[in-house]
């Protein structure tokens, strides 16, 4: 079996040298026409697609407003003008002024400062939550449809039971089984997470596992490991990348969710859905103390759905204009 | 079709059960003992002892399961330690509301997704395209806690038109309403929009067009028609995000439905109550996924055969 892999890779070396020369003597050619050979530079999949999206303005100022919040979010103590802790309770629940730029909460701490501060726990919870989601999703959603049969039944029914309670109710479960705070919001998330990246990748196995480059693989003696990693799943990386990116922003909403019913990060930690729960209290008083974290979730969520969007018709430009 | 029938059922009743006992192990795995909960602190060992013994705590965990299982066919969801009710009746009080709720929510957001996103598809690419899409962009990204509490601050507090929170007042239901309805239903655009385009491309629309039939006729009469599928997919989508909405709205409008109730089960650790809470809602959402597929099945050939 290993003379006839190392024969398969002498031959897509030769052939690949015939390519090289056959390509060279084309460019040449062209080269007489006046035609400028860089038009005809082969390129990767992603270096299209990055083409493909840096043409899409709406996705790139997106990925702007990700880095602008994302800097804002790693140097927050340089940034922020006051500590999001500083209680100052000779001014509190003040309107939007030039020392406060958002005003004040009901303790006195600068909201504009507990935002900026906040940014750190919704963008924090966005990537750790698909760190944990997309190893998990790949695995078993790879090998359910991989291996089919038994596999498969079993994998199918434990996303089928887990998909079948209302994301609210499971969560509550977890935070009362494991307790609130930001670890067990990456649990709860972690844990539902997956269920979707492995239900596509699945559909995205089983699509691919009888095109030929698998079947000549297999033939070559490939095991099985190799060929869902090197065979199969760099195939489905477009999916995984679309995918991860349109539920980063349902990550950060559901962290939202979970903060403001009081089951998430707990004050004074501040995180902007906490912030909108603490702001009821004073809708009167204060209007603008619950309108501000809101703007800030909205601005980050859709900038990651525009994203998602861009990379996805970046990506799969058959789907583009639908 | 008999065959799909019966094997979607079948699938449905091994969910079921799996159901059940992840409940189970959940509530058990909880820190905490119930015996102790329920007593609070004045309780002795002795007493705490005979209340396991009730209970029937005091039993290995499949003898347990089995008469938590027994209980489940009689309809018998055990009693809530605290408010001295059956956790049935609790948790199908609470389900009417947010049933409620998220039916009439559904009804307006399938209604503004198909009025918006069937105006976008027409005018693809016009202003009135990206005037709406911005506008659903915007409803998507916004958190439908934020959206209920401007709605406070705006119809309730400013313009003092509507109730705040409860369900005494008159018009107590239609802020949460509309709070879901226009959350869901710009996600529900978006959806209607792409389905749309891709009817509009058919070739029996341009047959259609070349028949001379106005514009109305061909988008409410053929594309409309071949997009239904995607009207049922939409509806089956939102009934199920729609319950954890409900459960969010209703929390921040002090309503007493299922949200509510888990929440308040959680913080007072009613065992028996938040193991209903779960079970019902998880039932509840198992057989509307089966009737779902069960219409699908009905409505396009393609997926019974597969």
């Amino acid at each position: 079996m290993a003379s006839s892999i190392r024969e398969c890779v002498w031959r897509k070396e030769e052939g690949m040298k015939k390519k090289r020369v056959w390509f060279k003597r084309r460019y040449a050619a062209l080269h007489d026409l006046g035609i400028s050979t860089e038009d005809l530079q082969s390129r990767t999949l992603y270096q299209d697609a990055w083409k493909r999206l840096k043409k899409n303005k709406v996705a790139m100022v997106s990925l702007g407003a990700i880095i602008i919040i994302a800097i804002i979010a790693i140097f927050a103590p340089l940034i922020a003008p006051y500590s999001p802790y500083e209680t100052d309770p000779f001014n509190n629940l003040q309107p939007p002024s030039a020392e406060h730029w958002c005003g004040t909460d009901n303790l006195g701490r600068d909201i504009l400062s507990r935002i900026i501060y906040g940014a750190r726990v919704s963008l924090l919870v966005g990537i750790v939550c698909e760190l944990i989601a997309v190893p998990i999703g790949i695995i078993m959603g790879s090998i359910a449809g991989y291996y089919g049969g038994i596999a498969d039944m079993v994998i199918s029914r434990i996303i089928e039971v887990l998909g079948s309670f209302p994301f609210i109710i499971f969560a509550i479960c977890v935070m009362f089984i494991l307790g609130t705070g930001i670890m067990n919001v990456f649990i709860a998330l972690g844990v539902i997470g997956w269920l979707g990246h492995a239900r596509q990748i699945r559909a995205a196995v089983i699509q691919l596992k009888s095109q030929d480059f698998v079947e000549a693989a297999k033939a070559s003696g490939a095991s099985d490991f190799s060929i869902i990693f090197r065979h199969l799943l760099p195939n489905c990386l477009s999916t995984v990348i679309v995918i991860a990116t349109i539920d980063i922003p349902s990550d950060i909403m559901f962290e939202a969710t979970l903060s403001f019913m009081g089951l998430g990060i707990q004050p004074p930690q501040p995180s902007w859905g906490s912030m909108i729960n603490e702001a009821r209290a004073f809708l009167r008083q204060v209007p603008t103390y619950s309108i501000f974290p809101g703007i800030a979730i909205m601005i980050l969520v859709l900038a990651f759905n525009t994203l998602g969007d861009g990379l996805r018709d970046a990506l799969d430009p058959k789907l583009k204009n639908l | 079709m008999a065959k799909y029938i019966v094997s979607r059922i079948g699938q449905t009743v091994i969910v079921i059960i799996l159901v059940t006992l992840l409940t189970f192990v959940l509530i058990n795995i909880a820190p905490g003992d119930p015996a102790q909960v329920m007593l609070a602190k004045r309780a002795d060992e002795a007493t705490i002892a005979r209340v396991r013994a009730e209970l029937g705590l005091d039993q290995p965990y499949h003898v347990q399961y089995l008469r938590f299982l027994n209980g489940l066919l009689h309809g018998d969801f055990g009693n809530s330690y605290f408010q001295k009710e059956p956790v049935l009746r609790i948790v199908v009080r609470a389900m009417k509301i947010t049933l409620r709720l998220g039916a009439l929510a559904l009804l307006l957001s399938v209604g503004i997704g198909l009025l918006n996103g069937t105006l976008a598809a027409v005018f693809r690419g016009k202003w009135v395209d990206r005037f709406l899409m911005f506008l659903a962009m915007i409803g998507v990204s916004a958190p439908v806690f934020w959206l209920a509490v401007i709605l406070q601050l705006f119809l309730g507090l400013h313009f003092k038109l509507l109730p705040i929170s409860g369900q005494e007042a008159p018009g107590w239901m239609i802020m949460p309403v509309i709070c879901l309805g226009v959350s869901h239903g710009a996600s529900s655009a978006r959806l209607v929009r792409t389905n749309m385009i891709e009817a509009l491309n058919q070739d029996y629309v341009r047959t259609a067009r070349s028949k001379g039939l106005s514009e109305v006729v061909v988008v409410g009469k053929h594309v409309l028609k071949n997009a239904g599928i995607s009207i049922v997919t939409l509806v089956g989508m939102q009934l199920r995000s729609m319950i954890s909405g409900a459960m969010v709205v209703e929390t921040v409008f002090g309503l007493r439905g299922l949200g509510s109730v888990s929440y308040n089960a959680v913080t007072a650790r009613d065992i028996p109550l938040i193991q209903g809470c779960v079970l019902y809602t998880a039932i509840v959402y198992v057989i509307i996924n089966l009737v779902i597929d069960l219409i699908y099945g009905v409505l396009d050939p393609r997926v019974r055969l597969a």
